[in-house]
């Protein structure tokens, strides 16, 4: 009788290896960004192009972010449904301004003619950085979809499970992230 | 503006043969519908197979996609055939460059993607929850998702047919040929959205068929008393997981480059053509794997079951098939020995690649020796089996031949590579699947494929093989590359003439398998399967009824055994009807998975003829639907006792009528 019921453990397995998958999808930009990074074709290069100091701030929001949603898991275990509320709005909040602030650098960058088409240095670039920013963006919205579910249906097993699968997510993002710092920003800026 | 690039031009007016086809299947779509209509089976179709997310019906879906695929795929064939048959010298042939390019590439993709794919994904899907016990697969609706994704991609393909024209880059295409300076029109979009639709559609088939393996095991069953078939499932579906993704990042990257100019791939700007090279093979070589090892474990069933004997050597054959799927992933270079990469990678390439051959040799020595001293029943099943083996030792051999680099200098882009890898699919795969849906074909639909019919499509298929391509072994040593649309060397064409007498066969084979389904489905009284077990067979799946009932096992069976439903035969303990049923917590069924992606092909039809509003509701309506499914809280019912019970006490009633 049991044995079809999900007692969650399935989902989140299913959902880690997705997340797996997911993982590849950004070892490729990677690789080929890596490949690509020194072919700037006399155009600007990363060191021309960064700013240190703003990618920073950044970098700040994404990071707060996934601390607060931690503090957003500890209040669904305390069935605390409002303090689950808010550190979830906090957490779009603080991604929301991750994503403009993104949206400012791209927009900077190729306001200055060092847009993607500029050279395959730049292609990787926006590539790679900007499929983070469609993940963090899709988080965003499935994290407005379950402030919505959490009113509507409290925290029940499914809304639970989603936002476990949420968060895993959210920290995965983060770990691209801290990545994308590492091997784009500080490594171009030098 | 309001249809991006879409004109009326977009239609080839001007090819008879196109149009002529065109003119066919709109004939033959518009009596499919009538037909429906006359007979009210709009709302059947609907409610019983489009919003289906029973594995065995999804299965079945994956099958059809596959034959009719397989058809289209065959007709792409015979043309290429004839044509190289008789465009020598003065006689240009019947296809024009462009319109054989795309041919050469449409059959790749299709044959690949759309008809070896759902095939396997087909086979996975009826077989491997019935044989690990359980009532379903582990998410029922991603299942459903998966499938409409693939035949979505499927219809992109066929429509590209009629509106623009398809990719005439080949099926990997490969850049800078692929990217817009070279191929302006819509044909290489079709291509990656094609791809990119299905390709998800497979992710999420892998990542379902994982955890379902992982998790969803009977009691008792541990891995290593899990059938061959479900083991080669797992590794075929890591696979899966490990290498879709980058496919799906790599065809991302040439997308970008086509539609926003940017320099991945391309001459200018510091491109390189080679990465996508690399990432296409990172994903394609294992991509064959993904292939070949479901239809082992369909030819390992087989054998052991009409040897009347257990297989040889299981343990060995689980870890020749893990340790297959890992070197799969190290080989991928030599695809490109030409590339120049030197001499010391091109070695270590090469030594992977020939390392590859000893598990795949321990496997077929496993299944000579389970036929040793067996009591074999040739039945069409075990022809498939034996053919496979004879030919496909060869395909391997000419593998390991190529995997010299010396040697694949000289081979490379010649017709013995395209000899070598059509034995190795059609000799392994598509014989693994003939095999595999001829035997489990009853226990979906409670009666057994007409004999006959079988072993004909077996011996045309077998024949139409050797005859077709041992030819382009040789052509390809005389020195004949692949993809040519006119020779000018007589001497070849004798031998390609043998290759389109051999594509014949195959044709004859084709049309053997649809006279076999017919003549079954018009004899299903006289071959029905009253006991759930025609073959005398070995695993869990056979120990239900034939048709397996929606919910597969009135009780989840305990494993005790590696051949259960055998050892419960040989104890007395198979067919025990139970004394009491319980409630079944089964899924229902959603047309989510059709609605989402029949908005992923508006998406990709409109990026591809840069409808930028389409494309909008396409993705918005994707998300919506969603979203929307996942407010849905009754997405499962429970089958009372008395409905279980009422369909086992039917079954073993028929049962008993077949042997009182």
């Amino acid at each position: 009788m049991s044995a079809h019921h999900d007692d969650g453990s399935r989902t989140t397995l299913g959902f880690w290896i997705y997340l797996m998958s997911d993982c590849l999808i950004f070892a490729s930009l990677f690789a080929t960004f890596v490949v690509l990074a020194g072919n700037v074709a006399g155009g600007p290069e990363g060191r021309e192009l960064f700013d240190l100091p703003y990618v920073g701030w950044e970098t700040l929001l994404l990071l707060v972010s996934s601390a607060t949603f931690g503090f957003a898991m500890l209040a669904m275990e305390r069935e605390d449904r409002r303090a689950l509320r808010q550190w979830l709005v906090l957490t779009w909040l603080l991604g929301a301004g991750f994503i403009a602030m993104e949206l400012h650098e791209f927009a900077a960058l190729i306001a200055e003619g060092a847009g993607p088409q500029r050279s395959a240095f730049l292609s990787a670039y926006f590539t790679l950085v900007g499929t983070h920013g469609l993940h963090v963006t899709a988080g965003l919205l499935w994290l407005a979809v379950m402030i919505h579910q959490l009113s509507v249906f409290g925290i029940d097993a499914m809304v639970r499970r989603r936002l476990a699968c949420l968060s895993l997510f959210w920290h995965f993002l983060d770990l691209v992230w801290i990545c994308v710092f590492t091997f784009v920003y500080l490594r171009g800026a030098v | 503006m309001l249809l991006g690039k879409l004109t009326l031009d977009a239609i080839p007016w001007h090819e008879p043969i196109i149009m002529g086809t065109g003119a066919a299947v709109a004939l033959g779509g518009l009596a499919m519908v009538a037909l429906l209509t006359h007979f009210r089976l709009w709302a059947y179709l609907w409610r019983e197979w489009i919003t289906s997310v029973d594995h065995k019906k999804i299965g079945v879906m994956y099958f059809i996609l596959g034959l009719v695929m397989l058809l289209r795929g065959f007709a792409d064939a015979i043309m290429m055939r004839a044509q190289q048959a008789m465009a020598v010298g003065a006689n240009p042939g019947f296809l024009p460059p462009h319109h054989y390019d795309q041919i050469f590439t449409a059959h790749g993709v299709i044959m690949i993607f759309f008809v070896a794919t759902p095939f396997i994904l087909g086979l996975m899907n009826v077989v491997v929850p019935l044989q690990l016990g359980a009532r379903d697969v582990a998410y029922p609706f991603v299942n459903s998702l998966g499938f409409w994704l693939s035949a979505f991609g499927a219809v992109l393909v066929m429509v590209s047919m009629w509106v623009g024209d398809f990719a005439a880059t080949g099926w990997v295409a490969y850049p800078p040929l692929s990217e817009m300076g070279y191929s302006p029109t819509t044909g290489v979009d079709y291509y990656i959205w094609s791809l990119q639709i299905s390709g998800l559609g497979t992710t999420l088939a892998g990542i379902n068929f994982v955890v379902t393996i992982l998790k969803m095991r009977a009691p008792g069953m541990d891995l290593m008393k899990m059938p061959v078939f479900c083991w080669t499932s797992l590794i075929t579906n890591i696979l899966i997981v490990a290498i879709f993704p980058v496919l799906t990042a790599t065809l991302a990257m040439l997308s970008v480059d086509r539609i926003f100019d940017m320099h991945f791939f391309t001459n200018e700007g510091g491109g390189n053509a080679m990465m996508y090279i690399n990432l296409i093979w990172v994903w394609g070589h294992p991509e064959v794997y993904v292939l070949i090892l479901p239809a082992f474990g369909v030819y390992s069933e087989v054998i052991a079951t009409f040897s009347r004997k257990p297989l040889f050597g299981y343990s060995s054959m689980v870890y020749a098939t893990s340790s297959i799927g890992l070197l799969s992933f190290l080989v991928w270079l030599h695809h490109f020995f030409t590339m120049g990469s030197g001499a010391n990678v091109n070695a270590f390439f090469g030594i992977t690649t020939s390392i590859i051959s000893i598990p795949t040799g321990v496997k077929l020595f496993n299944w000579l020796f389970t036929m040793f001293r067996g009591r074999i029943q040739f039945h069409s099943c075990t022809l498939w089996t034996i053919g496979f083996m004879v030919t496909f030792a060869v395909g391997g051999m000419t593998g390991v031949l190529l995997a010299v680099p010396g040697a694949d200098f000289m081979l490379h882009n010649s017709l013995f590579l395209v000899a070598h890898f059509h034995n190795v699919i059609i000799g392994g795969v598509v014989y693994g699947c003939l095999a595999g849906m001829t035997f489990w074909f009853p226990k979906v639909f409670g009666f057994t494929l007409n004999e006959f019919w079988g072993k004909v499509a077996f011996w045309f298929w077998l024949i139409g093989y050797w005859l077709a391509f041992t030819p382009l072994y040789v052509l390809g040593l005389m020195g004949m590359t692949r993809r040519m649309n006119h020779y000018e060397d007589l001497s070849w064409q004798p031998w390609l003439l043998v290759a389109l007498v051999g594509a014949v066969f195959v044709g004859l084979g084709i049309l053997a398998i649809l006279v076999q389904l017919a003549v079954s489905i018009r004899d299903r009284a006289k071959n029905r399967d009253t006991t759930g077990d025609p073959w005398n067979a070995r695993s869990l799946e056979w120990s239900t009824a034939s048709p397996a009932p929606f919910y597969n096992f009135a009780h989840v069976p305990t494993i005790t055994s590696l051949e259960q439903h055998w050892e419960d035969k040989e104890t007395g303990r198979a067919w025990v009807p139970s004394a009491a049923y319980e409630d079944i917590h089964m899924p229902r069924n959603t047309g989510a998975g059709f609605i989402i992606s029949a908005f992923a092909f508006v998406l990709g039809f409109a990026v591809i003829w840069n409808i930028w509003w389409l494309a909008a509701l396409g993705l918005f309506g994707m998300i919506g639907t969603f979203i929307a499914r996942s407010y849905d809280r009754d997405t499962d019912y429970w089958v009372p006792a008395a409905q279980v019970e009422q369909i086992e006490k039917a079954r073993y009633a028929l049962m008993q009528e077949a042997r009182p």
